[in-house]
């Protein structure tokens, strides 16, 4: 019998049961668009955190003091002192995974612009720090290394604190303020960021550079930072094996002594928060998951029902010439039928549904198109899956007792 | 001597019923020839469904041979059989058994959707044939709900038609229908058997019988008589000696 007689057939069948056939498929239209609004939600929300760290500089290798004890007491990172300028330059002077590489130093203060005033966080660097963070300048210039070597008083100001100090929007370039009462003269706008992942303002900072602010402000000399940028995202790994290398040797540690500091690169930071989204995705998935199941078990019990309810049918067919494995194909193709327009119907409701998601929730989404093809897959499996029980039961019907039967 | 359609002999048909045998059939032999109409004729309990299963290639002999149209049926596997019941018979029920919300057309062509050897145009050009025979050209589109019984009946013998069968095996074919209508379709058949179409029969109302030109008889799983009708009745003339229905 020809494959396009079969298709007619089941879709006869199909058409002939309107309602029921939409019922059926209901539960695998809910399934597979569950699956796909799921995923996208989850690739969305995994993609947005990418972005964010990414935008705060996907390749940034930070390294802080760690494990500072004195006296059997664990000091905080801010207090340690066991990073310094030396440990800087034997990094700069060895690493060769690295592209930028500053010196950080910080500190809080009050920012003050004749009677306005506004606290803020100055960050010491050397202007490397800009190709480090990605950030570009509004206007003006950065300092130079001449500049730092000075330890001039100049900074740039990011946009909270233009906005704060500077209300009535004139330009802030080659104006004076004062941090912590040291003059400072304001060279350039750091470009606007935002708030980063974390909800932290990236626009509330102050940066000079790192000799003025050690100096002038902090009056210490060891680093609170440094801070590196890989020569590319893939590299970032290895550039923190070679820094923790290059740091343990200057800091001369042995075997089994610990790291007295952590050298951290955005791409752990981001595969901590992707786990997290991507457990909750999983989570999400598995109940998708459960409702495909349902629905392929709606299959099942609606292609048993309907090889019940037309056994006679079944019979006729035999007894006219129908082959058991032609009544066999008959019901497959009817559940796959069923399942395939089932799973494009979920497909676009799906869609549907992403679209609807990232519009009026304003939750970031991402089709993937795996997702699509994987959900599309498992309910075609599903479909032959629990189409085959009923119709290989069909198919085994003895014509006689078929024809007979009421 | 014309072509023998049919030759079985000896043929038995036992049931295991538990731990008891059933004898259905104890030993049948006869031949059906080419353009014969023959009617099977027995009250229930005579082997008389059983026969018409082994006829209709639904069921094997226990013992005993069974050939149609030079085939030998023994030995065949469920899909040999279904291929003769696709090419050699036209079966007719007595409930009709047409597809329901089906059209008519659509009814006829089933047999052939069965058949690859048959295209599309074909098919549809053999049903719409087999339906003119049956006098139903007008009702091709009809679904068997929007025609009568006796009207469904002929689908249903167009049905069997179409295959071009070697027999027309038919199965009580009168028995859920009046006096009239059942007249009528005896009348169709006796014109189809005009035609040279072998047809046979199974009925237990003799008066259908009467129609046919041979009688077999059965009772207890055994062949009681076997006759030739030289006095055959027309259903066309019986039907117009009917008294006409009040309306």
């Amino acid at each position: 019998m020809r494959l396009l007689n079969l298709l007619k057939i089941a879709f006869k069948a199909i058409v002939l049961n309107k309602m029921r056939t939409l019922l059926t498929m209901l539960g695998i239209i809910i399934g597979v668009a569950s699956v796909i609004a799921m995923l996208a939600i989850g690739e969305g929300s995994k993609e947005s955190i990418r972005a964010t760290i990414s935008s705060m500089g996907s390749n940034m290798i930070t390294i802080k003091p760690g494990a500072d004890v004195r006296g059997g007491v664990r000091r905080s990172a801010s207090e340690m002192e066991t990073l310094t300028f030396k440990d800087y330059e034997a990094i700069k002077a060895q690493t060769t995974l690295t592209s930028y590489i500053s010196p950080i130093v910080n500190g809080s203060g009050q920012v003050i612009n004749g009677s306005n005033n506004w606290p803020s966080t100055i960050f010491g660097v050397n202007p490397d720090y800009l190709n480090i963070k990605v950030v570009d300048l509004q206007s003006g210039s950065m300092f130079t290394n001449a500049e730092v070597q000075s330890a001039a008083k100049v900074a740039l100001i990011g946009q909270t604190v233009v906005d704060n100090v500077f209300p009535d929007g004139e330009s802030p370039v080659g104006k004076m303020i004062r941090f912590n009462n040291i003059p400072f003269k304001v060279i350039g706008v750091l470009e606007e960021k935002g708030e980063n992942t974390f909800g932290q303002d990236q626009d509330d900072v102050v940066v000079a550079p790192y000799t003025t602010v050690q100096k002038r402000i902090l009056a210490i000399d060891h680093l609170n930072e440094v801070m590196a940028s890989a020569i590319s995202e893939e590299d970032a790994p290895n550039a923190v094996l070679e820094i923790t290398e290059i740091l343990r040797t200057q800091h001369k540690l042995t075997d089994n002594e610990d790291d007295d500091f952590h050298v951290r690169s955005m791409e752990e930071l981001i595969s901590t928060f992707s786990s997290t989204s991507e457990m909750l995705t999983i989570l999400l998935v598995a109940v998708a998951s459960i409702s495909l199941l349902i629905g392929g078990i709606g299959i099942m019990n609606i292609m048993y029902v309907s090889v019940k309810e037309r056994t006679k049918e079944i019979g006729l067919r035999m007894a006219v010439g129908g082959k058991g494995s032609d009544i066999l194909m008959q019901f497959l193709i009817e559940a796959i039928l069923i399942s395939v327009t089932g799973g494009l119907l979920g497909v676009i409701l799906g869609l549907g549904a992403t679209v609807f998601i990232e519009k009026f929730l304003n939750w970031p989404t991402s089709v993937a198109l795996y997702s699509i093809i994987i959900s599309f897959a498992v309910c075609a499996v599903t479909g032959i899956f629990f189409g085959w029980y009923p119709a290989r039961k069909a198919s085994a019907l003895d014509p006689i007792t078929a024809l007979r039967y009421e | 001597m014309s072509k023998e359609i049919i030759k079985i002999e000896d043929l038995k048909r036992d049931f295991v019923m538990g731990t008891e045998t059933v004898h259905a059939l104890r030993g049948i032999s006869f031949t059906i020839n080419e353009g014969e109409f023959v009617t099977i004729m027995g009250s229930s309990g005579s082997g008389k469904s059983t026969l018409l299963n082994i006829l209709g290639c639904l069921d094997q002999p226990t013992f005993g041979t069974y050939e149609i149209d030079g085939v030998k049926v023994k030995d065949l596997n469920r899909n040999e059989l279904a291929t003769i019941r696709n090419e050699k018979i036209g079966f007719i029920f007595q409930s009709y058994n047409l597809l329901a919300r089906t059209s008519a057309i659509e009814n006829v062509e089933l047999p052939l959707l069965y058949n690859s050897k048959v295209s599309t145009e074909e098919r549809r050009e053999r049903a719409i044939k087999a339906l003119e025979m049956v006098g139903l050209a007008e009702r091709l589109h009809h679904t068997p709900s929007q025609l009568s019984g006796g009207q469904q009946q002929r689908v249903a013998i167009a049905r069997s038609l179409v295959n071009n069968p070697v027999m027309i095996l038919a199965d009580e074919a009168t028995g859920n229908l009046d006096t009239r209508t059942s007249y009528e379709i005896m009348s169709l058949f006796q014109e189809l058997n005009k035609q040279g179409i072998t047809i046979t029969f199974v009925t237990h109302e003799p008066d259908i019988a009467t129609f046919s030109n041979r009688t077999i008889v059965l009772k207890d799983g055994h062949i009681m008589q076997d006759y030739n009708n030289y006095n055959v009745q027309s259903a066309a003339v019986q039907l117009a000696k009917l008294p006409k229905e009040p309306h």
